[in-house]
């Protein structure tokens, strides 16, 4: 299957900051250095031609390989041209784990940048509530879907235990914490 | 009926008279007759647990006429599938909301132990959390599981007497915040099975 026409606009349109780009499986796969990736995913939604209108995912992969960085995982989707898209940026696990966040361009971005954040500790520069979703909001052990991080948890079940139980449940329950945002401008 | 622990042992000397047998039969009759579930259902097993209830199972049979999703009305706790640890404190403090007396069901293998989930997030019974009376096995349990579990419940009742002070006594968290002592804790997590093979720090 021939690649996505898409490889060859960012192409044009960013040069060297789109580092590699291949085709897996059928999809069109591009690796794009992280410092450009807001500008990339911004123009490919708003592009005519382009018109990734859809964010179907947002995701993080860490390999085996401990030498390999981590990369976060942009599924993008055209519900005017039916095309797939994917992006990915390599993060090194020396550096900083940073990257743009892209809820101004999706707002369904927040929560599955949560997750990312939850899981894997890449933060998102410029997110709005980066918090834990899925883990305890007083939960210490780290960011449980890394490749160093045992599987039973760091604590002792008794700790564990301990902590879970000394949460706070009205802070997270409440129902102003359940209340809907109003999201009319 | 004046129960007095006596002063050295600690222990109730005065023996059931037929008066007390006659009224512990009839209180214990009506308790265990009248068991009104409180489900907390959280995975498959809750499934099962909602076929136990509907037409052919019929938990009605058994006094379960009344699903009580209040706490304050609920005589039986089942705790319907695997815990995370960030239900630990929902599942407490249902617990401490119910009234005495009150009993409580861990229904499958993961409530009871943990079950498959021996990782980072998984409660490894809730017999660390709150206190059980009946465990029924099962991946998920079928409902005739549940129901044997049920009536074993139903008989541990009628077992129960007005004379032991023990029965009644809530179970309040210590100092370390924990309900069992740490290390009965870490004693009733220990891993098992195929679990022992996987690695651990700390």
């Amino acid at each position: 299957m021939p690649a996505n026409h898409s490889v060859a606009t960012l192409q044009a349109r960013f040069g060297d900051a789109v580092r590699h780009a291949f085709v897996s499986c059928g999809d069109t796969v591009v690796v794009i250095a992280a410092a450009r990736v807001h500008d990339a995913l911004a123009w490919l939604k708003s592009t005519p031609g382009e018109q990734y209108d859809y964010l179907v995912d947002l995701t993080a992969v860490e390999y085996r390989d401990r030498e390999r960085p981590l990369e976060v995982v942009y599924q993008l989707w055209s519900l005017e041209r039916k095309v797939l898209l994917r992006l990915k940026v390599e993060l090194p696990k020396d550096q900083e784990l940073e990257v743009d966040t892209v809820t101004d361009l999706w707002a369904g971005a927040d929560w599955l940048e949560r997750e990312v954040w939850d899981m894997f500790g890449i933060r998102f520069r410029g997110h709005p509530d980066l918090r834990r979703i899925l883990m305890w909001e007083n939960y210490a052990e780290g960011h449980p879907l890394r490749k160093d991080f045992p599987l039973r948890g760091r604590f002792s079940r008794a700790e564990q235990t301990r902590q879970a139980l000394s949460g706070d449940l009205e802070a997270h329950y409440s129902l102003e914490e359940l209340a809907i945002k109003d999201v009319t401008p | 009926m004046d129960v007095k622990p006596d002063a050295a042992t600690g222990v109730v000397t005065s023996s059931p008279n037929w008066l007390t047998t006659r009224l512990d039969f009839l209180v214990n009759w009506s308790r265990r007759n009248s068991l009104w579930p409180m489900p907390f259902g959280t995975a498959c097993c809750a499934i099962e647990f909602m076929a136990t209830a509907a037409s052919r199972y019929d938990l009605a049979r058994f006094g379960m006429e009344r699903q009580a999703f209040s706490p304050r009305q609920s005589d039986v706790l089942i705790c319907a599938g695997r815990l995370p640890f960030k239900l630990a404190p929902v599942i407490r403090k249902i617990w401490d909301q119910m009234a005495q007396p009150k009993w409580c069901i861990s229904m499958g293998a993961c409530a009871s132990s943990g079950g498959i989930f021996d990782n980072y997030a998984m409660v490894q019974g809730i017999d660390t959390i709150v206190p059980v009376d009946v465990y029924v096995p099962g991946c998920p349990p079928r409902p005739e599981g549940l129901l044997y579990g049920i009536l074993l419940l139903q008989k541990k009742i009628a077992g129960e007497s007005v004379f032991d002070p023990t029965l009644r006594v809530e179970k309040l968290a210590d100092s370390s915040g924990l309900f069992l002592e740490p290390a009965t804790v870490d004693e009733l997590s220990e891993p098992f099975g195929n679990s022992v093979h996987q690695t651990r720090s700390a």
